[in-house]
């Protein structure tokens, strides 16, 4: 990369991080839920991100991630343990869960996959709607507290979306870690010809669970914020539609590129509430907007970027190769 | 005892509607890679066609006519020209999204233009009961099962009998080959899209007469659908019939015996148990892999 770009893109990403922490200032409370939705939503979608556009497996489980991180947050608060405490049970319950779940992924691909992870999403709803001991069922738990954070009491909508902005900042840093070491360079092996990482002695098996333990973790980190987000929750938000939206967050953005999850999760979160003025025909305005962006771009939104910025180099480079070729052939 | 019969009766004629939507389902995989995650919408679909149809005034063949036709031009023809083609050549996963996402439009449209309530649709088999070895069953069961019996009968005769669907085979098994050998592969790809809108139809005009007409009624029975096909086979016609039966029955009895409240939980680990232990269904063939 040439050092202007680098320097725009550094400048880029001050601009986007200075705006989301100063414009909402006088969002109304309405505004800053939503926001805080995009925040809480986007880490789900990163995770999944690794599992799907990194490792290249299919995870249509999301959304029970995010559920069990929602009900351990809900239930250890609601007990009066710290949030803090919540969180590390659910990464470490979603950690450990996600690495069984991978062990399907070991022996089925793609859609095989897919329905496995789809039975274990729908599974996982049965649990939170039939167990009433543990999660009251359909009546759902309600008066979840929000966080002390440093003696700060954070049950104003704006305080709260601090924290949600602080931990997307947080995952974010440490996903842009992640893919950059050599487990992300692993992953990636993984997705683009695994029989072929194995032979260059990547331990494909412990890196396939791995994918799904962390991104199931990351699921999981979702829930914990989600449950004080709206401090009341039922089975119903984590069924297998939220899998879904999920996993179309994670295509629509762009399988595979850092910025991805943060674009399609704005696209699913913050779409529908632009096109509320429609009424009832958001959703399905919402619908044909993907199918249409699908169809013009498989890559979602940052495939149609790559794609201009390859295009743009490659004729940068003819253009570099033709004036070498030509003065080369000027020199005696 | 006498109670398994009757649940064994209403599970075959629930599994026999599950068959004939997953044999749709597999259809679409076999010839063009797609997995239709809006098969259970186009279940939903074509039973809003045919109540539409009435409403305007077209006594009930007519309205069946007409919603077995709409359903062929739309979620056949339609789905295959505006939707897959344009996609086919990206890979299986953009497209397998699309088609989430067309559930989603399916479902918005149906509530937005017709309604958010669930509608009556009328039989089109008899109610009322018949009494057979001493064994009082409905009707609308045995109707139910013997029409779908049919419709599975005239299916595999249609792929096994006529040179169409030996030519059908063929695109299935390897459009490269059958290309080369003459079939008009494309013309056999555009058949099997309108094979799966007529059976969806089919299906709709069975299942919602038990389940009455509402918009979401596609998540469940497109789920079943997925989870016979991948029971019985994701590549082979009668492994997805074989599928819908087991998966109507194992519902019921899971039902009866197990717990309402974990019954959706019976075929799901069945599922899981499926792909972990013989990923290729009860009836497939193992799919190779490539590098």
């Amino acid at each position: 990369m040439t050092g202007a770009a680098k320097y725009w893109r550094i400048g880029f990403g001050v601009v986007a991080i200075a705006a989301l922490i100063i414009v909402p200032m006088n969002f109304n409370r309405y505004g800053l839920f939503i926001l805080s939705q995009w925040a809480v939503m986007t880490i789900a979608a990163m995770g999944l991100n690794l599992t799907l556009g990194y490792a290249g497996q299919v995870s249509l489980a999301q959304g029970a991630f995010v559920g069990i991180g929602a009900y351990t947050a809900a239930i250890m608060t609601t007990q009066g343990m710290p949030l803090v405490a919540a969180l590390g049970v659910a990464v470490m319950l979603c950690f450990a869960i996600g690495w069984i779940l991978g062990y399907p992924a070991l022996r089925v691909q793609h859609h095989y996959l897919a329905f496995v992870t789809l039975a274990f999403s729908t599974l996982a709803f049965l649990v939170f709607r039939n167990e009433d001991w543990l999660t009251k069922g359909i009546y759902g738990i309600s008066n979840i507290p929000r966080p002390v954070i440093f003696g700060f009491a954070t049950n104003r909508p704006l305080p709260f979306y601090y924290v949600c902005l602080g931990s997307l900042g947080i995952v974010s840093v440490m996903v842009w870690w992640l893919i950059r070491s050599p487990w992300g360079r692993a992953f990636v092996a993984l997705r683009e010809n695994p029989i072929r990482a194995l032979s260059l002695g990547i331990d494909t098996r412990r890196y396939t669970l791995m994918a799904f333990a962390i991104g199931s973790a990351l699921g999981g980190v979702t829930g914990t914020l989600y449950a004080p987000l709206t401090q009341y929750i039922d089975p119903v938000p984590f069924n297998l539609s939220l899998s879904l939206d999920l996993l179309m967050m994670v295509i629509v953005g762009g399988a595979g590129f850092f910025l991805g999850p943060f674009l399609g999760a704005m696209i699913a979160v913050l779409l529908p509430e632009w096109l509320r003025f429609t009424e009832g025909y958001y959703l399905m305005l919402y619908a044909v907007a993907v199918i249409l962006l699908l169809i013009y771009s498989p890559s979602g939104i940052l495939g149609i970027a790559d794609r201009y910025l390859t295009e743009r180099r490659t004729k940068a480079a003819s253009a570099l190769r033709a004036v070498a070729k030509a003065r080369l052939e000027a020199a005696p | 005892m006498s109670n398994l019969l009757d649940l064994l009766v209403a599970g075959l004629a629930t599994g026999a509607i599950y068959a004939i939507v997953a044999v749709g389902f597999t259809l679409l995989w076999q010839t063009s890679q797609t997995i239709n995650f809006a098969q259970g919408e186009f279940v939903m679909l074509p039973a809003f066609l045919m109540l539409a149809a009435m409403q305007a005034g077209a006594p009930f063949w007519l309205a069946i006519l007409i919603g077995i036709l709409l359903s062929m031009l739309l979620l056949g023809l339609g789905f295959k020209m505006l939707l897959v083609d344009p996609m086919l050549r990206h890979g299986v996963l953009p497209l397998a999204i699309a088609t989430m996402a067309l559930a989603i439009g399916l479902k918005e449209a149906v509530k937005q233009f017709y309604s958010a309530e669930a509608s009556p649709f009328p039989s089109i088999v008899p109610t009322g009961d018949v009494e057979i070895f001493g064994r009082v069953v409905a009707l609308q069961s045995l109707g139910v099962l013997a029409l779908a019996i049919l419709a599975v009968i005239g299916l595999t005769a249609l792929l096994n009998r006529t040179s169409v669907g030996h030519q059908m085979q063929a695109t299935a098994q390897n459009p490269t080959v059958a290309r080369i050998i003459g079939v008009p592969v494309e013309r056999m790809i555009l058949l099997t899209f309108l094979i799966n809108a007529f059976l969806v139809a089919l299906a709709s005009l069975l299942i919602t007469p038990i389940y009455l007409a509402k918009f979401s009624s596609g998540e469940v029975l497109g789920q079943a659908a997925f989870i016979a096909a991948i029971v019985g086979g994701f590549n082979q016609v009668r492994g997805a019939i074989a599928g819908g039966l087991l998966i109507g029955v194992v519902d019921n009895l899971a039902a009866a015996y197990v717990s309402t409240q974990y019954r959706a939980a019976v075929p799901l680990i069945l599922l899981i148990v499926i792909i972990l232990f013989r990923p290729q269904g009860i009836l497939g063939r193992p799919e190779e892999r490539t590098v």
